[in-house]
């Protein structure tokens, strides 16, 4: 039988280090919504995501209350809306209805966030494609919950650079288009390169076209819990400290796993997979920079970040894996800069710059995130920023993403503040070297050598 | 069978496992075993019940025994047995 030392362990975990499931993600496919009609489509999308989620933000009270931990966010994601509005949307406008109509059918079910408003388009853009990214700015100043995320490459296809030129100027005028709320609608627009398909996280949930019709992923968190486990630890060798983080990954991990099958049991609705990120929120304690102090840097950016930030990733999956019958989705360390005081103050402290951020992005998940930039920082600039990440993915098959936000109005050594889970950020300075004629070439970058794995 | 873990800590006084027993009793709750003991002055339980003849939906059973804790100055929590064994037992 479980012990009283075990029952305080797991309490412990949740009451004073922020152990909680961050959300619970129903990825619904809307394939089956598609309609020449702009209407008719807009009503089967309501209908079909009011139907499948109805009960999901009840039952995920129900799971919390029953197992006493919190759980965070309750969200959904749908099959990319690009794919979806082709046949209906013959202008930028017509998509953002549809932005609309996903906004009004969260606020029904309960939700936070939807994920989904989204195009892939990692080797070629679509008429449709295009109408729904140039539609973003507009979808995402008129609707509160829903977001966007543009897939711009992967490891098979290479970059599609066109759409990264067009990604640069989209960021800009998102940012232009909610100037009144600091440039808040690119906190919620995210683009990737190789995107899975089950991500439970925003802002670049969508539900992908291999998925079935309907599922359930869940995001488990836990720096707070890492962190608190490494203080048992200081001074101890790397083979103890990586032992330490794998624990404790396992731990958390496991309740991601229970939660997930009881959200499972309770909706009737398949089980897809738990993705093992360490997500951190503006709480204190609650940050992976933090967990980065604690293994042995003054702040997250003195030298030895990448190398850390690179242990924590590998133990933290290895010690996951095991935990979970199914793992996906981005399943890495986060580093979110507005979302994470610990990288709030390294940035504060000039610790911690762009340039070391991208580093790091190597060799985590997922990529520059949460970055306030000057407001009147370049369209190109942002896509050379954009196709430096892009490359990254591409070239180590792994999952990159870009959320900047160019605070309009706003400049270096000001700050921005977003509320709630997405905190606030320091305004950090960008390269001011142009890369204009590099950005305006056109076409597509290749896939590398080693993507030709036949 | 829904078993339930409760825990009960706070500062000890007459009459703590009086109230929590009661309370369970009048609702239908199974009592399968106790553990206690006290730690510098501080009282610390923890129950295996079965709540599978429970005359109220787990929700309710667990805020009112949360209220309970609050008048006799202790704090009670109801979870499901699965999270701890889920994260301690492979």
């Amino acid at each position: 039988m479980i012990n009283f030392f075990e029952v305080n362990e797991t309490n412990k975990m949740i009451e004073e280090e922020n152990l909680d499931v961050r959300t619970i993600t129903i990825g619904i496919s809307l394939l089956d919504c598609i309609s020449p009609d702009l209407e008719t489509l807009r009503k089967n999308i309501y209908e079909k995501i009011e139907r499948t989620a109805r009960n999901l933000v009840a039952t995920g009270d129900e799971i919390e209350k029953e197992f006493g931990i919190p759980i965070v966010n309750k969200r959904i994601s749908i099959t990319p809306i690009a794919l979806v509005g082709g046949a209906a949307c013959k202008t930028p406008e017509d998509f953002a209805k549809i932005a609309e109509t996903l906004d009004q059918v969260a606020k029904k079910v309960g939700v936070n966030f939807i994920g989904g408003y989204s195009a892939l388009v990692s080797k070629g853009m679509t008429k449709a494609d295009e109408l729904l990214i140039r539609s973003i700015p507009l979808a995402l100043s008129k609707t509160e919950r829903v977001c966007s995320s543009v897939n711009l490459g992967s490891t098979r296809t290479g970059i599609n650079m066109d759409a990264v030129k067009l990604m640069g100027e989209i960021v800009k005028e998102t940012a232009e288009y909610t100037r009144e709320d600091d440039s808040l609608g690119c906190a919620k627009l995210v683009v990737f390169c190789n995107a899975p398909d089950d991500n439970p996280f925003m802002a670049g949930a969508f539900h992908g076209v291999t998925e079935t019709d309907a599922i359930i992923n869940v995001g488990v968190s836990g720096p707070g819990v890492v962190r608190t486990a490494l203080e048992k630890v200081r001074g101890e060798s790397f083979e103890v400290l990586c032992e330490t983080i794998k624990k404790t990954a396992f731990k958390v991990t496991r309740v991601g796993q229970l939660v997930a099958k009881e959200a499972s049991r309770l909706l009737d609705i398949p089980f897809g997979i738990v993705d093992l990120s360490l997500a951190p929120t503006p709480a204190i304690g609650d940050s992976v920079a933090d967990i980065l102090c604690e293994i042995g840097l003054e702040y997250a950016g003195a030298p030895g970040t990448t190398a850390a930030l690179a242990l924590l990733n590998d133990q933290v999956k290895k010690g996951g894996v095991m935990a979970s019958s199914y793992v996906g989705g981005l399943s890495g360390a986060f580093i979110p800069v507005s979302e994470d005081q610990g990288m709030i103050d390294a940035v504060m402290a000039g610790a911690l710059t762009l340039e070391k951020l991208e580093a790091m992005t190597c060799v985590c998940s997922v990529g520059l995130d949460m970055i306030a930039i000057p407001g009147d920082t370049k369209a190109t600039t942002i896509s050379g920023i954009i196709a430096d990440e892009m490359a990254i993915g591409m070239v180590n098959q792994k999952t990159t993403a870009v959320r900047i936000i160019p605070v309009i109005g706003k400049d270096v050594g000001e700050k921005v503040e977003f509320g709630g889970l997405l905190g606030y950020a320091p305004i950090m300075p960008v390269n001011q070297f142009s890369c204009d004629n590099f950005i305006n070439r056109g076409g597509r970058i290749p896939a590398p050598i080693h993507s030709f794995k036949n | 069978m829904k078993k339930t873990i409760i825990t009960v800590v706070g500062k000890d006084t007459v009459g703590i496992i009086a109230k929590v027993c009661t309370y369970l009793a009048d609702n239908g709750v199974n009592i399968l075993d106790i553990s206690q003991t006290i730690v510098q002055e501080y009282f610390n339980m923890m129950m295996l019940v079965d709540m599978n003849n429970a005359t109220k939906p787990f929700g309710d059973i667990a805020d009112e025994l949360a209220k309970v804790g609050e008048e006799i100055g202790v704090v009670i929590k109801c979870q499901r047995e699965d999270i701890f064994d889920k994260m301690h037992r492979i």
